[in-house]
């Protein structure tokens, strides 16, 4: 079994986060990139799906050369090669469709996301690359299991799950639950040096969305404090003041 | 042209994040001077379908059909696609639900469309200029954007937007699709819904608690908190981590994105990752003996003190004040 899994390259949470030339530009300065973080799930669960020889794992960013320490950060976890198709990301739609041509071109038997980017959070590359190819997709699975061509996954929906049968190939976005993020040994990252980390020019793509600028969410007021054995008025409060209930 | 609203429902019943949604859409086809057009798919209840039509939605499409009974991702899309092109729509509206976050990208593929996902607030229109808004960076920004291309897919964050009565026809058609065999390579085979519990994404109130409950036997307290307020309850990772609490009730970075209008933190220290998931809530309470605990930097209103006192006097105090209401 072949297995696609996508990664992106994203900032660390706990980074702040600024921007410059009049709040239109993200400033990258001093911010720590990472594999993001449900990119981990979703390539801890292709590594287990296909460990013992039961097949490949390739892992595909679609970024500049400055992602490569995160693309080796996956192969040392244990991915077995790497795609790199070279061009800055500029939103799902040129990721996808990125993605959806170099898959056209070396099909898999499985493409997993995770369920969105921690900088976006959009969810919207797994549902696109399921159009473009015209395979199922499911954003957001907790549980993936595999038995031939056919998988069991689980998928989250309000106030419960769902499960789900799929016929292979398709697309799922991994979340919490699908598999433990792996930590890299020392032979990982050694090997991670030399194995295969091709890099690929990206196709056209006309675009629908151009960002316009960022703004900063205004600073909640001071907090108010209720002194412990006044604690019942706060639903006083929450009723007359907040008007929450 | 027209706007096409996407009307989803959960066990017969339209969500309340649909009648958000429908709302919105509306907001948006007075803006644009169109009509607003829904499409409901699968088993809706008998009596459902008259709903739309008192939110402001001309008409209604109803599509039922066995095969679409349950849902499914690409035979939905596909679905809503063509009704959208049969209605002419330009702009498509979906909630940012689950499913939402399932179709709109494909739809939006489909219909050669721009998408905006998970927006907060109603699009800026001026002339040729479509600029949304949504949150960005976990919570820590707003990014603003505009969509160039014709057609247009917008899903919205649910709670973002206020329900708003407004009465139109809503007149009832059958819509009868064409379906693709390929569309079906994905099956439902079963749903599992926790009964009785108030879904965590949709809640309007979430009770929340941490590590610093020290077991799942203490929980009793917070369930009874969040049943008065007709809440769903939430925890944090290390929580869902240790089993003491469903992976589904974890809210944060890993987790759940909530933004109900009240959030109650319970022996939660506020880590930042914590707070991806729950800072664009509107009012936000923190209960916690550590006066130093961060989640007190983003709090409306906090008491210092241990959850085991306080929690009943809140109880208690809930009691009273639906007694006297
Ligand atoms: C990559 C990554 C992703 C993560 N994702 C998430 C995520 O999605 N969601 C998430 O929640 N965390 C996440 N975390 C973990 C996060 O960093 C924190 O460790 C976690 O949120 C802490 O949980 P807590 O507040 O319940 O526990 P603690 O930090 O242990 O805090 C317990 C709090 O309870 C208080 N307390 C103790 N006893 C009492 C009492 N009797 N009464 C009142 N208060 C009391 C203490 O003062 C303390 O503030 C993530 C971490 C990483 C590295
Ligand atoms: N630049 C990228 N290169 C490769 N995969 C990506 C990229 N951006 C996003 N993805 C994948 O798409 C998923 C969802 O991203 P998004 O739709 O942006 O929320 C991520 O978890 C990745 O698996």
């Amino acid at each position: 079994m072949k297995i696609l899994v996508c990664i992106s390259n994203v900032p660390d949470t706990t980074t702040k986060i600024t921007f410059t030339d009049n709040n239109t530009q993200f400033n990258t300065n001093g911010v720590q990139f990472i594999l993001n973080p449900y990119d981990e799930i979703a390539l801890a669960r292709a590594i287990e799906l296909t460990e013992g020889g039961k097949g490949t794992v390739t892992v595909i960013n679609v970024g500049e050369v400055s992602t490569e320490p995160t693309i080796r950060k996956a192969l040392a976890i244990g991915a077995d090669d790497a795609v790199r198709i070279n061009a800055k990301p500029h939103d799902a739609w040129f990721v996808a469709k990125q993605i959806a041509s170099y898959i056209q071109q070396n099909s898999y038997d499985l493409v997993l996301t995770g369920r969105e980017s921690i900088d976006y959070n959009g969810s919207k590359v797994a549902g696109m690359l399921g159009e473009l190819l015209d395979i199922p997709s499911v954003s957001i699975i907790k549980k993936l299991d595999i038995e031939g061509d056919l998988a069991v996954v689980e998928r989250e929906i309000e106030g419960g799950k769902e499960i789900l049968s799929i016929q292979l190939p398709f697309v799922a976005g991994a979340a919490e639950g699908v598999a433990e993020p792996k930590i890299p040994n020392m032979r990982g990252i050694m090997s991670a040096r030399t194995k295969p980390l091709a890099v690929v020019e990206p196709v056209e793509v006309s675009t629908n969305l151009t960002f316009s600028g960022f703004e900063i969410p205004a600073a909640r007021g001071q907090v108010k404090l209720i002194p412990t054995d006044d604690s019942a008025s706060l639903i006083g409060l929450l009723h007359t003041e907040a008007r929450v209930i | 042209m027209a706007v096409l609203i996407y009307t989803e429902n959960a066990g017969g019943k339209f969500k309340k994040s649909t009648f958000e949604a429908i709302s919105y859409a509306r907001a948006i086809a007075d803006e644009t001077g169109t009509t607003l057009t829904a499409i409901s798919i699968g088993d809706v209840d008998p009596g459902e379908l008259a709903l739309p039509g008192k939110y402001g939605t001309d008409k209604v499409l109803h599509v039922c059909n066995g095969q679409l009974k349950n849902f499914i991702n690409q035979a939905y899309a596909s679905v809503i696609a063509e009704a959208a092109k049969k209605e002419n729509a330009d702009i498509v509206v979906l909630s940012n639900s689950f499913s939402g976050r399932g179709l709109a990208p494909r739809i939006a593929v489909k219909l050669d469309a721009g998408l905006a996902d998970g927006v907060i607030s109603l699009p800026e229109i001026s002339g040729s200029q479509f600029r949304v808004k949504k949150t960005a960076f976990s919570g820590k920004a707003f990014a603003i954007f505009e969509l160039t291309s014709a057609k247009k897919v917008i899903s919205l964050s649910p709670n973002a937007y206020q329900v708003v009565e407004k009465h139109a026809e809503g007149k009832i058609e059958e819509f009868i699709p064409e379906l693709k065999p390929t569309d079906f390579k994905a099956l439902v085979k079963e749903v599992i819904q926790s009964a009785d519990k108030v879904s965590l994404p949709d809640a309007e109130i979430v009770v929340s608690g941490g590590r610093g409950l020290k077991g799942p036997e203490n929980w009793g307290m917070l369930e009874e908190l969040a049943s008065l307020l007709g809440a769903a309850t939430a925890c944090s990772k290390p929580v869902s981590d240790a089993g003491w609490r469903s992976h589904s009730e974890h809210v944060g970075q890993t987790g759940i994105t909530v933004s109900p209008n009240l959030y109650i933190a319970v022996g939660i220290s506020g880590a930042i990752q914590h707070l991806a998931g729950v800072s664009s809530s509107k009012v936000i309470v923190v209960i916690n003996k550590d006066p130093e605990a961060p989640f007190f930097k983003v709090a409306d209103y906090g008491i210092v003190g241990d959850a085991f006192e306080v929690v009943p006097k809140l109880i208690a105090a809930v009691k009273e004040y639906k007694a006297s209401a």
